[in-house]
């Protein structure tokens, strides 16, 4: 059974994610919309009147499916089923603020798409406030078909910057790896595709495994661990022209690369003083700053806002927890003390939160840390969860997590409210990186 | 140093698993070895008198066939033992392991042109870096014991595949149990 999101509105789950999958598919995208209630948190009500549109896109979606699903998956939105829409306006003339306002909506959304020749497409669209009866946005794109998703995905960030204040992060991608079984035996792909999950590509294919692929903070690039020469080497690659650079081969681990903020530098875990430690590679010297000196495990860096510190996993207090040190090295001040289990944090864009993999008891699963708490609180409602990445607005995680013997891709809301299923397909999916913010050019 | 001369023939290497149970004892005296924390802490080094066994010539062969004569079979049959497994999240020998090692390290310093390779692995728990660094540490807790007897570490390498690499998928103890092993490789 090949699900779809025909449906505007998907019904509330509230047993576990994982009883409610469909089967796989290797060329269905679909993404499901769970939605675990959580908390109280207010959640904007929205309408999207479907766009007159003279272009169905190849997937038999809409543009205003798009924008739904974009919306819905935030958790800072409720989208109004189109179910429940009393008319369908494509036109300011044409709208009626009272029929929005008989179904709750405080905003609406409405659109048109035209076909202008030469395979050009305009695509219009208004977004309103319907207690004010007053136009908040109006804008128009010209592009050609393939970038109509693109638009879709502008205007999420358009809507969603105008009524949260938050800049959108729907206009943006990922990179993960995909393992699958290929013509000639398994193969590993780095793949770069829509933050959704659509039109993916392979900037890397190998018959050895590939780990921790991290965007660097222009876009433009990716670091990733690659076992192709039969053990752990790190490499950076131009996303664009496929162009590599070997970073660091030495003997032992060669892992776990966290680019700077200014990209000038890379964290890496190598073990070849004798034991998994932290070094700071030069990108420009090529030379290499020791950060940790002891003998458990430390790994996986990450690299505070403002440049100062580095989170890394360390066993030192006998099970993996979350340290901070000085980029300078130092002492190392132990952060999370709840749970066994606590590794792989990242910083939030505002330096306030990190995201990590914690097991309090439960499994694996996707946590946050407060600053201000010194708290972990679980977010997901899965158990054997890897690998989250902050979207570069810091509102939603992207992670990877099992399911029978496959793992696959979701987000989750930063309060936890929502959870979204991407990428469905056979193989399994892992190691999602969210990408920085597109630039618009 | 031992001077274990023999005729020792090496199994065609396989991944084979090491069969915990039922195991014959090693006889062998062994003194002072005392390894404490896999974390490298405190190691100090003894020898090991091995009893029961013959002085042959020492020229050494990668044949195939057993030879009855040089290692004792106990040994020999650890030796062809090539899986050390580990409990979760630790990268501690515990004394079956030692044992095991103790007679890979006999028989590399019986088998003066034999290298070997030692592969760490993790089971799928927790995140992939890691159990890279997890098998990395398992590894090199092998490396070590072989260096302390007396194996030269210019024929000793380490290598990690964590995660990447598991005999058994799926989940649940049996299946990570059999996951969480450095694997011996000669050539």
């Amino acid at each position: 059974m090949i699900c779809r999101t025909r449906k505007n509105r998907i019904a509330v789950w509230t047993i576990s994610l994982f009883a409610v999958l469909c089967s796989y598919s290797v060329t269905s995208h679909a993404v499901f919309t769970i939605e675990v209630k959580r908390g109280t948190e207010a959640k904007i009500p929205i309408s999207i009147a479907p766009f007159s549109i003279e272009h169905i896109l190849q997937d038999g979606l809409q543009l205003s499916d798009i924008i739904e699903t974009d919306l819905n998956g935030s958790g800072r939105f409720d989208v109004i089923p189109r179910t429940d829409h009393l008319s369908q306006p494509h036109e300011l003339k044409s709208v009626d603020f009272k029929d929005w306002r008989l179904i709750n909506s405080e905003a609406l959304v409405i659109g048109r798409v035209i076909n202008i020749g030469n395979g050009l497409f305009e695509v219009r669209f208004r977004l309103l406030d319907v207690y004010r009866e007053k136009q908040l946005v109006g804008q128009k794109f010209r592009v050609p078909a393939g970038k109509i998703r693109k638009v879709a995905h502008q205007i999420s960030d358009i809507i969603y910057q105008k009524l949260t204040g938050t800049p959108g992060a729907f206009d943006t991608r990922i990179a993960y790896v995909v393992v699958q079984e290929g013509a000639s035996g398994i193969e590993h792909l780095l793949q770069v595709s829509d933050a959704d999950g659509w039109n993916p590509t392979t900037i890397l294919n190998s018959t050895e495994p590939i780990l921790s692929p991290t965007w660097s903070p222009d876009g433009n690039q990716i670091a990733y661990v690659s076992f192709e020469s039969g053990r752990s080497t790190v490499f950076v690659q131009d996303v664009w022209t496929g162009q590599r650079r070997l970073i660091t081969e030495f003997r032992g681990l060669n892992s776990a690369p966290a680019w700077s903020p200014d990209a000038r530098k890379l964290a890496l875990t190598l073990s070849k003083d004798g034991n998994p430690e932290i070094y700071i590679f030069d990108m420009e010297t090529s030379g290499l700053q020791r950060v940790t000196n002891h003998d458990a495990i430390d790994t996986e860096p990450a690299w505070s806002p403002d440049s100062k510190f580095l989170l890394f996993t360390s066993g030192r207090s006998g099970g993996a927890q979350i340290y901070r040190i000085s980029v300078s090295g130092g002492p190392a001040q132990r952060l999370t003390f709840q749970g066994e289990y606590n590794a792989n944090a990242s910083y939030s864009p505002d330096g306030r939160l990190l995201s990590l993999i914690t097991n309090q008891g439960n499994g694996y699963k996707v946590g946050i840390y407060s600053f201000q708490d010194q708290s972990v609180r679980e977010l997901t409602s899965t158990s054997h969860d890897e690998s989250p990445s902050f979207a570069p607005n810091g509102d939603v995680i992207v992670y990877a997590t099992q399911r029978a013997n496959r793992t696959g891709l979701a987000t989750v809301s930063v309060d936890g409210q929502v959870q979204q299923v991407l990428k469905l397909q056979g193989g399994s999916i892992r190691e999602p990186a969210w990408s920085p913010f597109t630039r618009k050019l | 140093m031992q001077n274990l001369s023999s005729l020792f023939a090496v199994a065609l290497l396989s991944l084979a698993v090491a069969a915990c149970a039922g195991r014959k004892p090693v006889e062998v005296e062994e003194s002072s070895i005392e390894i404490t924390d896999a974390t490298g802490s405190e190691v100090s080094t003894g020898t090991a008198s091995p009893s029961g066994l013959t002085e042959e010539e020492s020229t050494t062969t990668l044949g195939l066939e057993d030879s009855t004569s040089g290692l004792d079979s106990a040994t020999m049959e650890l030796v062809n033992t090539r899986v050390v497994y580990f409990d979760y999240d630790s990268s501690i020998l515990t004394p079956e392991n030692e044992t095991l090692i103790t007679a890979h390290a006999r028989y590399l310093n019986s088998a003066a042109d034999v290298d070997v390779i030692l592969e760490g692995h993790a089971d799928a728990r927790g995140t992939r870096e890691y159990n890279l660094a997890l098998g990395e540490n398992r590894a090199k807790a092998v490396a070590n014991l072989m260096l302390v007897l007396g194996v030269s570490p210019d024929r000793i390498e380490t290598v990690s595949y964590g995660e990447e690499r598991p005999v058994s998928i799926g989940s649940g103890e049996d299946a990570w149990s059999l996951n969480r092993r450095v694997e011996i490789l000669y050539q």
